[in-house]
């Protein structure tokens, strides 16, 4: 490609996006196709769940993963639309003169950060809301218990999606905003810290006095509890303006942000994984060495991400190619961790390639206190399932 | 959002899909879609009047605060163009003038191609005395750019700027200098690419 790959990271911000060759082109292309899909699909799934649920199952009555999945797919599609239309104005500004985010022209770039972040700020939800729901089948399934406060948890997950439009602009605190603004964003970022929140207290709560055991999915949906509340812990400490402002593009936040992601969204996606994998595959996984896979992964993630918090705090930017020699010693640790992390992934593939070549025979339900639809059918599932609607039992609801 | 929410499970047993059903709710996030779209398409209009209603990013406010409290007066400005052994003829169309602090310059520089080939020029620019530099507020300069030169082509090209009302008292004389360099064939052909390639 000449002028390489695009280069911008994924904010896309201008004037480089606007400077690029024309890998940027092509990085724009692929972001509407991709728009495209994920309005596609969003409007598949909440069709399916606004329409074709089984008989009796109402929309209180609806699992969790459903839940977090309808709110997710009105995120998608109202903010999609705003990535296509800020990605399309930087293709005019690129090459039909329009001047949209050019300050030379009568436009400013910060518009763009501002239509940016409309979106981003949402997008990150959207990652993180399907594995809450994940989290909340986990959990009640190897504590033997319903789910502690099925109802606030539906109320928290619309409300972390909604208030999840109101409040780019923190990551914007730098760019001059007034006063004003900056106490807004401040408080309305907090706000979200209410409602994930309830979600953790529901989640701790459902453990208590539970009958739990440790398998691989319940480990990986602990270790998403432990990560994911420090994560959430110096996202509220970066809501803070004025702390923001020091921290602003420090490692601070690169860890926050990992505290955040990976526990949020690959730690769960983990627990769903080995949740689910006896239904998808008909075998049961490796219990050992899903577990090694566990703690391995939990070690080398703390040994990675945890020091850059002191790095961020020590003042070490991110996104540069090097840094000052004082920082060479916590680099070194993350490294050594990032290493282990990333090794230790290579085993949930021999996991997954064990299972699905052979190994003990799972039942319809292996989990026995999982409960849902999909344990009622066998393991494998048969290809088309629920010709009919299937009776639904209400009790069984809110697991 | 949907008002018949609860009793489209129950609604459906023993029965197909509703057709209708699934239609209207298409239609209802299409709407949601095509607002969303629009709502973005609205947003350089939108944020300008915002900005402009509350009078938050007039950065040009501090500017001119600053400016208006220092007299005009006036500066002699020189000119000066210099070549490095490629065959480009450069001069001044005037070597010196007197303009005063804030008002707008217009000059022109000549630039001839001696060669009987394509010659790629990058103008630099250097000032006397060299802090002096961050006084001169260019609105537009051939040296912005690379310029091509046909062969024999001979070429007028503008230079406008501002000279800030804050120069230095000492700074009585300005001079503008510029050297064009010769871009090698088959370099970095323009600032977007040698942007692209760095990153």
């Amino acid at each position: 490609m000449p002028g390489g790959a695009a280069g911008t990271g994924w904010t896309l911000y201008p004037p480089l996006s606007v400077q690029m060759g024309m890998g940027m082109d092509m990085a724009i292309f692929a972001v509407h196709i991709l728009g495209m899909s994920s309005i596609m699909g969003s409007i598949n799934i909440i069709t399916t769940i606004l329409n074709l649920r089984a008989p009796g199952m109402t929309l209180m009555k609806m699992p969790l993963f459903c839940w977090t999945w309808l709110v997710t797919g009105f995120l998608l599609i109202a903010s999609m639309p705003i990535l296509a239309g800020a990605v399309t104005m930087l293709l005019t500004d690129r090459h039909f003169g329009t001047s949209f985010f050019s300050a030379a022209g009568g436009g400013d770039p910060v518009l763009f950060q501002h239509i940016f972040w409309f979106f981003g700020h949402p997008e990150v939800y959207i990652i993180a809301l399907p594995a809450f729901g994940v989290i909340s089948h986990v959990i009640p399934a190897f504590s033997r218990k319903h789910l502690f406060g099925y109802t606030s948890m539906v109320y928290a997950i619309a409300a972390i999606g909604l208030i999840s439009f109101f409040v780019w602009a923190h990551h914007m605190y730098v760019t001059g905003i007034p006063l004003t603004g900056q106490l807004y964003f401040m408080y309305a970022t907090m706000l979200i810290a209410v409602p994930t929140g309830v979600k953790v207290f529901n989640w701790a709560t459902t453990m208590w006095r539970g009958s739990l055991s440790f398998e691989t999915p319940m480990l990986f949906a602990l270790g998403f509890l432990v990560l994911f509340t420090i994560g959430g812990l110096t996202g509220l400490v970066l809501a803070m303006t004025a702390v923001d402002i020091q921290v602003q593009d420090t490692y601070y936040v690169v860890a926050h942000f990992h505290y955040v992601m990976v526990a949020g969204a690959l730690f769960s996606a983990y627990a769903g994984l080995y949740f689910w994998l006896p239904k998808w595959t008909g075998h049961m996984y490796n219990e050992g060495l899903g577990k090694l896979h566990f703690w391995l992964s939990m070690i080398f993630f703390n040994i990675a991400f945890f020091p850059q918090h002191f790095l961020g705090l020590a003042g070490m930017p991110r996104r540069i190619p090097d840094y000052s020699q004082q920082f060479a010693d916590f680099n070194m640790i993350s490294t050594v961790g990032a290493f282990g992390f990333g090794f230790a992934q290579l085993l949930v593939l021999v996991v997954v390639f064990q299972a699905m070549k052979g190994g003990a025979k799972a039942s319809a339900k292996p989990w026995d206190g999982a409960h849902g639809l999909e344990w009622t059918v066998p393991s494998p599932a048969p290809y088309h399932t629920f010709e009919d609607p299937p009776a639904f039992d209400p009790t069984e609801a809110h697991a | 959002m949907n008002p018949d929410f609860g009793q489209n499970g129950a609604g459906i047993a023993g029965s197909l899909p509703s057709v209708s059903g699934n239609r209207r709710i298409v239609a209802g996030l299409l709407t949601v879609i095509v607002g969303s779209l629009l709502f973005v398409s609205a947003q350089p209009r939108l944020y300008k009047a915002f900005c402009e209603w509350t009078g938050l990013y007039d950065i040009d406010r501090a500017e001119k605060l600053a400016e208006s409290s220092v007299p005009v007066r006036p500066v002699t400005l020189q000119f000066d163009a210099n070549s490095h052994d490629n065959g480009l003829r450069f001069r001044p169309e005037a070597v010196s003038l007197v303009a005063n602090t804030g008002e707008i310059v217009h000059v022109t520089y000549r630039v001839e191609n001696t060669r009987d080939r394509v010659v790629i020029g990058q103008a630099v620019p250097s000032y006397g005395p060299q802090h002096a530099g961050g006084y001169v507020k260019k609105l537009d300069c051939f040296c912005f750019k690379q310029q091509t030169f046909a062969p024999r082509e001979v070429r007028e090209m503008p230079v406008v700027f501002v000279l800030d009302r804050r120069l230095p008292d000492d700074v009585t004389t300005v001079t503008l200098s510029y050297t064009f360099f010769e871009v090698p064939a088959g370099s970095v052909t323009s600032p977007a690419t040698a942007a692209g390639s760095r990153t």
